[in-house]
């Protein structure tokens, strides 16, 4: 057992939703760790939000239901909130503070470490690199994922992000090493939890997973810490432990929300809806925990899930995190409307860290200019749709109706595909060339002649005259 | 020296709150704690002081002791800043990084410049010279491409009593005596200045000439001067990081300084790993050699990230009272406003629209006031460039700071999120930005390049506005109805979009185009633009226009001709009028 300073005190002057207010105290250190036990006996943690001469304000992380001004014994502990960081983590189950859900007792750790963590030198990480291949060509081929990288996704109610999610733990592959995964669930429902789990279970992968869940009926403010748990985590098994981490958290709106309860419990003065004005500094102390260091073999990945209140992508929390986030995958309703798995929308998705790391010697020549090319023509489409739509599909050109045809095809062919379905990048670039291979080559500006010499499919059919 | 200047009262947040002061001054850098967290003073009332901390303040308690040297914040200004990188508070990371391991621990007091390495000190003064204020004693060659002139600090001018010889000196070896009354005063090739304080500089001078960028859009469409201020707004994924990269790689200034001020740590990594192996072309050196970098991350403290926009502009003046052209890229503003506005929160200021506080205008003022085109004391030119970028909340340009910014800065280079969607990089709409530095800068285009420059440009400018008008037509009704003429101006405008506004900043060739190339590539499309002109009204259907091969040649004219073959591109208007003579018929 550690030594803790045991100063006990009675109880506290004033409680206020998640948080209370204590006096007469001295010594207290700010971000430090509290325990509070309630006139049952029952004991829970508290973190202080401020602390000042004989003051301080402390947010309980398991609710305030049942404290009473009076009897209430309250402990400061003089560290911060740490976690036992083990690889027995691994194939686990927590809850949102790290103690054990799965009935086994808690693993003997190797190593304390302060939740927060500290922020890594720039000038020590190393630039992600090493695509990871996914499956799903339309990360693959138009928005590749990078190890070492941050890739929200950004989703709707209703939208099948889980799914996205699962699948890509399952498929994801670097170079054939695969990955430990870190699974951070604030404030979902039990079935979603429940279906993470299950589909872990079924791809044999559950043993490789460590899992942190703060689930919809758990006090919100937990969900503060569950995250920074799940990192600390992920930080110890990457570095310390040179192992690949994939980091999965959802639902970072619930998380969010969590903290603009907080700060308006605290009276602080918001910024936009709301959200207090230093949500992105905090949002920041999460996503940039993913990289890689120089030296180190480890890496963190990180994959948010968030869903946009009524699909406004200029929410605060998806318009932030777009911010500190390396690119994101959007779903879109419309096409999962059409029953296209997976929606990922074309033309808003983007992953920043792509540039660097594909086309020849890394993935294939062609690859940047082929992505770029679908982007602009699919673009393209959009345009021609939203036209035919106004004076019908009739008025519209030859080369038009070629576009269009191309669109369908893009939709349907490349960017459609099953859940249990992986495709390779290189059968992913293939099928990408089969598809703009419906438009006429003049139209393929993006693209060199030598690389359209090699891969575009020339058609038999007659070239189409313009208009 | 170290003296007790209070106790805390209360910490919240970056912001800790003193008590028992007696001494402190607004703007001191205090120590907080028994870690030495370093700190500024930001609101005196009464007994009790209110500091910024800029590091993080977990574990602080109330009582413990605040010190304080008596100094305000400031940086340390001498040979050894280039190919450097630091944090907000000029901290050098790298030095960091060796005595204390990948992350960043807190309390780490490193002197910003090494005191061992030794600089050849070349001595322009010698003993018995009176010398001014801000004068040029001696020189140091920092790196082979900039000549660090060694000056007097702003306030210190009199009669040399001793200067020391040509020779290998650090930086704690003085190398000059001044005559100071009873006690002289001691020389070195470093001082310190507070980064809150405008550096003098003799007069100021008005902007006449671009900076080059590179990029076509900017250099010919909206460019901007030496010494001008340009500020960069986009959303998230519209490009402005690689605008500021661009910039930083291509643009003529002699001395870069690049300030990450809030941003992702891996986009600074990629910086710090790709410029020391890129070459200027101008000077075949590696760009780390005329490069500074400050880096605050997202995720460090937020109070260095206020600060690391002054430590920029400071470290800016500096080098531009040497007399060189120094181009500061800032991204991006608008986290340095929302760390202000989290400040602003903590110290319970009331907050204007967004939460942002009243004297967040006042503040982009004195920032963007600090670049422009001076004389120096030794009579030399010297510039500064901001070049700012900005990121809307929601990519909504009214929002405070992009339209608080924009009464401080007379170039604006809007990105658009629809041509990013398009992958049309840079996606500087042509619609939304503008230069105010067109008349200032005509002269140098026509002097050095083309006299046509002013006119082909505002031919271009027609066109594009034109075209938008006829984009709204077609969005309607379809292009089928337009008449051929204007047909020609939607496939001509086509034309430019593709191959001039477009520029891959990941291909060898494209890069990068000289203002010539530039010109050329202009000169091209708009000889094409009349030339077909003539033809479409003579009947030629303006689609058909497409299927000449000069067409495909224009089209692709940005790879084909790299900057050894412009004498190849300055045929090629005539070798366009040829071709489409032959179509006469």
């Amino acid at each position: 057992m550690r030594d803790y300073s045991l100063r006990e005190y009675l109880g506290m002057d004033e409680v206020v939703g998640p948080i209370f207010f204590i006096r007469n105290i001295h010594n207290v250190g700010y971000n430090e760790l509290v325990e509070i036990v309630d006139e049952e006996g029952k004991a829970r943690m508290g973190i202080t939000l401020e602390v000042g001469k004989g003051f301080a304000v402390v947010q309980v992380l398991g609710g305030t239901s049942g404290i009473s001004l009076k009897n209430c014994k309250v402990r400061f502990r003089e560290e911060p909130l740490m976690i036992g960081a083990c690889e027995e983590v691994l194939g686990r189950v927590f809850d949102g503070l790290g103690n054990p859900l799965d009935g086994m007792p808690k693993p003997v750790y190797e190593e304390l470490i302060d939740v927060n963590g500290m922020a890594i030198n720039p000038t020590s990480r190393d630039y992600p690199k090493n695509i990871i291949e996914t499956g799903l060509s339309a990360i693959d081929v138009m928005n590749t994922l990078v190890r070492g990288q941050k890739l929200p996704i950004f989703s709707g109610s209703g939208l099948p992000h889980d799914l996205i999610a699962t699948q890509i733990c399952r498929q994801a592959r670097v170079k054939n090493e695969s990955f430990c995964v870190i699974f951070a669930a604030m404030g979902v429902k039990y079935d979603t939890a429940r279906f993470f789990i299950k589909s872990f279970e079924e791809s044999g992968v559950l043993e490789r997973v460590a899992i942190f869940l703060s689930l919809a009926d758990s006090p919100s403010i937990e969900r503060l810490q569950t995250p920074r748990l799940a990192l600390a985590c992920a930080e110890f098994l990457a570095f310390k432990k040179n192992m690949h981490v994939l980091v999965i958290m959802t639902d970072m709106s619930n998380y969010c929300e969590a903290l603009r309860e907080l700060s308006t419990v605290r009276g602080e003065i918001p910024a936009r809806k709301g959200y207090p004005g230093y949500l992105y500094s905090d949002l920041a102390s999460l996503y940039e925990r993913a990289g890689m260091i120089k030296g180190i073999n480890g890496s963190i990945t990180q994959l948010p899930i968030l869903t946009m209140p009524n699909d406004d992508i200029t929410h605060p929390i998806p318009d932030l995190t777009g911010y500190i986030t390396e690119g994101q995958i959007v779903l879109e309703r419309e096409m999962y409307a059409r029953g296209i798995y997976p929606p990922i929308a074309g033309l808003p998705s983007l992953s920043r860290l792509m540039k660097d790391n594909i086309g020849e010697g890394l993935t294939r020549s062609d690859h940047p200019a082929l992505a770029s090319q679908l982007f602009a023509c699919y673009a393209h489409v959009k345009d021609i749709r939203a036209l035919a739509s106004i004076i019908g599909e009739e008025e519209l050109t030859p080369l038009d109706h070629l576009y269009l045809k191309f669109g369908d095809e893009f939709e349907k062919k490349f960017l459609s595909q099953g859940y249990h379905e992986r495709r390779t990048l290189e059968e992913g670039l293939d099928l990408g060339w089969e598809i703009i291979s419906l438009l006429p080559e003049s139209e393929l500006v993006r693209i060199k002649d030598q690389e359209l010499k090699k891969y575009y499919k020339k058609r038999n059919e007659s070239k189409p005259g313009r208009d | 020296m170290l003296k007790v200047a209070g106790k805390i009262y209360r910490v919240v947040g970056p912001v800790v709150e003193v008590e028992e002061v007696s001494f402190l001054r607004m703007l001191d850098m205090v120590e907080v704690g028994e870690q030495h967290l370093v700190g500024e003073v930001v609101r005196l009332k009464e007994t009790h002081a209110f500091v910024q901390v800029y590091e993080d303040t977990t574990s602080l308690k109330a009582g413990d002791f605040v010190y304080t040297q008596g100094y305000p914040l400031y940086v340390e200004l001498g040979p050894g800043l280039l190919g450097n990188i630091y944090d907000g508070i000029q901290r050098p990371l790298e030095v960091i990084r060796d005595k204390e391991g990948y992350f960043i621990n807190r309390g780490v007091h490193i002197a910003a410049l090494d005191r061992e390495k030794k600089w050849h000190f070349v001595p322009l003064k010698k003993e018995g010279d009176k010398i001014n204020p801000g004068e040029a004693i001696g020189q140091v060659q920092e790196s082979s491409l900039i000549r660090h002139k060694i000056l007097m600090p702003s306030s210190w001018g009199g009669k040399l009593k001793w200067v020391a010889a040509e020779g290998d000196y650090s930086l704690d070896q003085r190398i000059a005596l001044l005559e100071n009354g009873q006690q002289d005063r001691e020389v070195f090739m470093y001082q310190r200045w507070p980064v809150r304080k405008v550096r003098p500089y003799k007069e100021r001078l008005s902007i006449i000439e671009p900076l080059i960028t590179g990029q076509r859009v900017i250099d010919t469409l909206f460019p901007v001067g030496k010494g001008g201020c340009v500020a960069v707004p986009g959303g998230f994924g519209t490009g402005k990081t690689v605008i500021q990269h661009q910039l930083a790689k291509w643009s003529d200034a002699e001395v870069v300084i690049f300030v990450g001020c809030g941003e992702r740590g891996n986009e600074m990594t990629d910086v710090l790993l790709n410029f020391p192996k890129i070459i200027d072309p101008r000077t075949q050196r590696p760009l780390t050699e005329r490069t500074i970098f400050i880096a605050n991350t997202s995720n460090m403290p937020v109070a260095a990230r206020e600060a690391s926009i002054y430590t920029g502009i400071t470290m800016a003046e500096y080098y531009r009272d040497m007399g060189y052209n120094v181009a500061l890229m800032a991204d991006s503003t608008s986290r340095w406003a929302e760390a202000l506005r989290e400040l602003s929160g903590r110290l319970e200021e009331m907050p204007l629209e967004e939460g942002f506080p009243a004297y967040l205008p006042s503040r982009l003022a004195e920032f963007y006031e600090r670049a422009g085109r001076v004389k120096t004391f030794n009579a030399e030119n010297g510039s500064i460039t901001i070049i700012a970028s900005i990121s809307p909340p929601g990519g909504d340009f009214s929002e405070p700071v992009t339209a608080h910014t924009k009464r401080f800065i007379r170039c604006f280079w809007a990105l658009d999120r629809d041509l990013a969607n398009a992958r049309h990089y840079p996606s500087i709409s042509w619609i939304d930005s503008y230069s105010e530095y067109i008349d200032d800068i005509k002269e140098w285009w026509h002097k050095n390049i083309d006299a046509e420059w002013l006119s082909l440009r505002y031919t271009i400018m027609e066109l594009l506005q034109k075209e938008q008008r006829l984009l709204q037509v077609v969005k309607l009704v379809g292009a089928d109805v337009l008449p051929q003429t204007q047909r020609l101006v939607l496939e001509v405008c086509q034309v430019f979009k593709n191959t001039f506004l477009q520029q891959v900043a990941f291909d060898k060739i494209d890069t990068y185009s000289s203002a010539r190339k530039q010109f050329l590539m202009l000169k091209a499309i708009i000889c094409f633009y009349h030339k077909s002109e003539e033809l479409v009204k003579k009947g030629i259907n303006a689609a058909e226009l497409k299927e000449i091969p000069i067409y495909q040649e224009i089209m692709r004219m940005k790879l084909t001709y790299s900057e050894n073959d412009l004498d190849k591109l300055a045929k090629l208007p005539r070798k366009i009028s040829e071709a489409l003579e032959e179509l006469d018929f």
